[in-house]
């Protein structure tokens, strides 16, 4: 390996201020603050700068990692800002939010010594830098090219092939079914870990650019597919995951059980904990059990906590095997969420009035790994006990809505309901439709959405190219 | 942005409201629903469409006063415009040749059951139409409703026009018109929904209801809309609004339409229609 020659090397990762988890379990403010400028240049001056930086590679959109890192320890932060952007056009969200422990910096050489650095923290740091200095550089536009392209959908996906086609020349249009942009970037993830501010910003960014934003407007009932292609020489779906799963289990509709999409859209999107200044009610409850293990778990968890409640996760595997990002289950544990590990939900109790009030649960054991590669939960015989709880949010998956597909002939859809597109171009089984996105792919990240969306956009130039 | 062009207390307490949304009203069909917000920062509730105009691009709803969301609607003034007016949402009441057909509509619903009248005259059913209401004067669009009817029969609690009491008098009104009625559907609150259903039951006619439960985003995204309809769960938005009045579970209906009944102050203007159902 071309690596330099360690001089002395720095293993000391630094630390992110946050909020402390006393004052932050009562606030719906930012958890983590961001880097100050002198940690920021100190966290990057300890890169190596490699010169076949592994980081790399496992970023889904190939951000030249050293690089960025580079005009931090320089503090050209400018220079720095535009790298990012050459490869990602929501930085300040996937500093954020992306699982960077199982991606760049998972692959960073220094992880094996226990310093891998804090590519995210910086990536955030430059994001949120430019983001301060007041107006944003623009980009060059090409001049148009007559050509016109619809995005269905204003989440990651849709706005990753809005933002390349607009430079590119052409005209876009994105069609948003509910009344904010940003898809699950501002229905479901909390303010806490993602202030809608940094979601506005980017979609005013693009509208800037002269992307065009329809909301309230449902494709395939507001206006089918095929009319929109009478329209556009394009389409490009990228309407996310948005199905809910239930467990089918007795008592799933009392009162008081959710489905985490409700929760996290009462929440976010329609601003309930903010009630009643904002009408959209949300309920004060006491006790509240989120069933699930990922980070749609961890946030509906943070927020009912945040509402007062005391709150757990009831996950039926073990700590290691949850699937959420290790940050956001230590955070959720400092701020007192309880975990239930090696249980299972049966059934749901109500009152004479309809709501529940417990659940009814099973002990699971581990037995060998499955499909997956984790191991198996099996019900442990006669362990059933049972929790007193007044509200139950269920967050056990996502699958993609069926509404488009379903009045669209043309379009092949998989097994889960996913429409099928080629991995590379992002083409579907119909002529000038392209999808990306958690659509294709099923409930996955902001990164991956984006890159799906980046293959997309080039896909769709070139075959507006060669009109 | 979508502006409001007329808004008029048709009867008591019943708004009509005429908006424009050009896109929606391309597309409209009858039994499907829009979503509004009333303001800004206002929540989005779910509204049948009583009639629309694909050329001028408007559609018409009923709309009645009884929480935060409907009380702003209905102060608008017109010239306004409202943030959102999403749609058409929901599947559209099936429409075919069914023979006979009776339209039963109580509060909104005297409004949204006409396009589905008027729906199924054009398919050359015989339609007859049944509006129920408290009082007389809470009547509104029978000369609408009488274009499109073969009959039109009234039902008052206060015996004021028609028949006194509920829907519960569903029964001796079908034996009056002295012909075989093929099929039932009924648009309105939830007690004239599930009272009628359980009054054709014993007759055997096929019943549709359109179902009105709490709704988010219409769109099958986040769940809160689901009933259970022959001992499935489905999601009214998606699925529905339109159900087998008979299979639908009624008690878990009601039960989850209540859930924010304490946040939400209820004002002096419900319609009282479950005591009433009860005692018809
Ligand atoms: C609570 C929660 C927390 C998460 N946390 C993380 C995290 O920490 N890190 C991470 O990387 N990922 C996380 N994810 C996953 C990540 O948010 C998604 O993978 C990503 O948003 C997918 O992007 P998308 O553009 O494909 O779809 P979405 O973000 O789902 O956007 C789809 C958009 O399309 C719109 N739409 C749908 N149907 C139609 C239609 N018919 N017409 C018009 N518009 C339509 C929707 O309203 C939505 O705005 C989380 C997800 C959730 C729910
Ligand atoms: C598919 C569908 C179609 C609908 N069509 C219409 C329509 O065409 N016209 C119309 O006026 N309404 C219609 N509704 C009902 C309407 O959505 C609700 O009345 C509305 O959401 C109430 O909002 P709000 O903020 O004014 O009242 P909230 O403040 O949300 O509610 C106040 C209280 O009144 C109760 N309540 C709500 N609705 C009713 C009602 N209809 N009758 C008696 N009590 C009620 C609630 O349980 C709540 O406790 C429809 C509902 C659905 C799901
Ligand atoms: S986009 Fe995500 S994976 Fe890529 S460098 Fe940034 S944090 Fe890492
Ligand atoms: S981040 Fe890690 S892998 Fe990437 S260049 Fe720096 S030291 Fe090397
Ligand atoms: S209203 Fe949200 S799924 Fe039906």
């Amino acid at each position: 390996m071309s690596e330099p020659k360690p001089k002395k090397v720095d293993l000391n990762r630094r630390g992110m201020p946050k909020q402390l988890p006393e004052v932050r379990r009562h606030n719906f403010n930012e958890v983590a603050l961001g880097y100050p400028v002198k940690i920021a240049v100190e966290e990057a001056e300890r890169c190596l700068q490699c010169k076949k930086p592994k980081c790399v590679l496992k970023c889904p959109v190939e951000i030249d990692i050293p690089g960025f890192i580079k005009s931090i320890s320089d503090r050209n932060f400018t220079a720095g800002a535009r790298i990012l952007k050459q490869k990602n056009c929501l930085p300040a969200v996937c500093g954020r939010v992306c699982p960077q422990e199982e991606q760049c910096e998972e692959a960073c050489v220094l992880l094996k010594k226990g310093g891998q650095i804090a590519i995210g923290r910086l990536e955030r740091f430059l994001a949120d830098w430019e983001a301060g200095q007041g107006e944003l550089e623009m980009p060059k536009i090409s001049p148009f090219t007559g050509r016109k392209v619809a995005v269905v959908g204003g989440g990651p996906a849709g706005l990753t092939v809005a933002g390349d086609l607009i430079k590119l020349g052409h005209q876009v249009t994105i069609f948003e079914a509910l009344h904010e942009m940003g898809g699950v970037l501002t229905y479901g993830i909390p303010e806490f870990r993602l202030p809608k501010a940094i979601v506005n910003r980017e979609v005013d960014y693009l509208k800037k650019l002269g992307v065009k934003v329809v909301k309230d407007f449902v494709v395939g009932k507001t206006r089918t597919v095929e009319s929109i292609l009478e329209e556009f020489d394009a389409v490009f779906i990228g309407s996310g995951a948005g199905l809910p799963w239930f467990m089918k289990i007795p008592g799933e509709n009392l009162n008081g059980v959710y489905s985490a999409n409700e929760y996290l859209t009462r929440m976010n999107l329609m601003k309930g904990f903010l009630f009643p200044r904002f009408n959209t009610p949300i309920k004060n409850h006491k006790r509240v059990a989120v069933i699930g293990g990922g980070n749609v778990a961890m946030d509906c968890a943070r927020v009912a906590l945040r509402l007062g409640a005391e709150t757990r996760i009831v996950y039926r595997r073990s700590r290691k095997e949850l699937p959420a990002r290790l940050e956001e289950i230590e955070n959720a544990e400092e701020e007192g969420v309880v975990f239930d590990f090696l249980t299972l939900p049966i059934k749901y109790a109500g009152d004479e009035n309809g709501w529940v009030k417990e659940i009814e649960c099973l002990r699971m054991k581990l037995g060998e790994p499955d499909s997956s590669g984790r191991r198996r939960p099996i019900p442990i015989e006669g362990s059933e006990f049972t929790l007193p709880m007044d509200a139950v949010i269920c967050a056990i998956g996502n699958s993609p809505n069926p509404l488009i597909s379903a009045v669209t002939p043309g379009l092949e859809v998989g097994k889960w309901g996913n429409i099928v597109a080629d991995e590379e171009t992002g083409k579907t089984s119909m002529e000038r439709v392209w999808a990306g996105g958690d659509v294709v792919t099923g409930a996955a990240t902001v990164i991956l959405a984006m890159g799906a969306g980046r293959k997309a956009a080039r896909s769709i130039h070139e075959y507006l190219s060669s009109l | 942005m979508f502006r409001l062009i007329t808004n008029q207390m048709i009867v008591p307490n019943i708004h009509l409201l005429t908006l424009e949304a050009p896109a929606v009203a391309r597309q409209m069909k009858p039994g499907q629903f829009v979503i509004l917000r009333a303001e800004e920062d206002g929540e989005r509730i779910p509204i049948s469409v009583s009639d629309w105009d694909a050329e001028k691009g408007t559609v018409t709803v009923m709309v009645m006063n009884v929480g935060i969301t409907t009380d702003r609607l209905a102060s608008l003034e017109t010239g306004i415009s409202i943030p959102t007016v999403v749609g058409p949402l929901g599947n559209p009441t099936k429409i075919e040749k069914f023979g006979t057909v009776l339209c039963l509509g109580g509060c909104y619903g005297i409004g949204s059951i006409f396009p589905i009248a008027r729906a199924l005259k054009e398919k050359n059913n015989r339609v007859f139409t049944v509006i129920e209401a408290r009082s007389s004067y809470l009547f509104y669009w029978e000369e609408k409703l009488r274009k499109v009817s073969d009959r039109i029969v009234h039902i008052t609690r206060d015996g004021t026009k028609g028949y006194r009491g509920h829907v519960g008098r569903l029964p001796e009104i079908i034996k009056s018109f002295q012909e075989p009625v093929n099929r039932i559907i009924i648009n309105g609150c939830t007690f004239l929904l599930k009272r009628g259903s359980d009054v054709s039951r014993p007759l055997g006619i096929e019943t549709v209801v359109s179902l009105n439960p709490i709704m988010i985003d219409g769109t099958g995204m986040c769940g809160v809309c689901r009933v259970t309809v022959g001992s499935t769960t489905k999601f009214a938005c998606v699925d529905g609004p339109d159900f087998d009045g008979h299979q639908v579970d009624w008690a878990e209906l009601l039960q989850r339409r209540k859930t924010y009944m304490k946040e939400e102050v209820i004002p002096h203007r419900t319609s009282r229609c479950e005591e009433h159902a009860r005692k018809s």
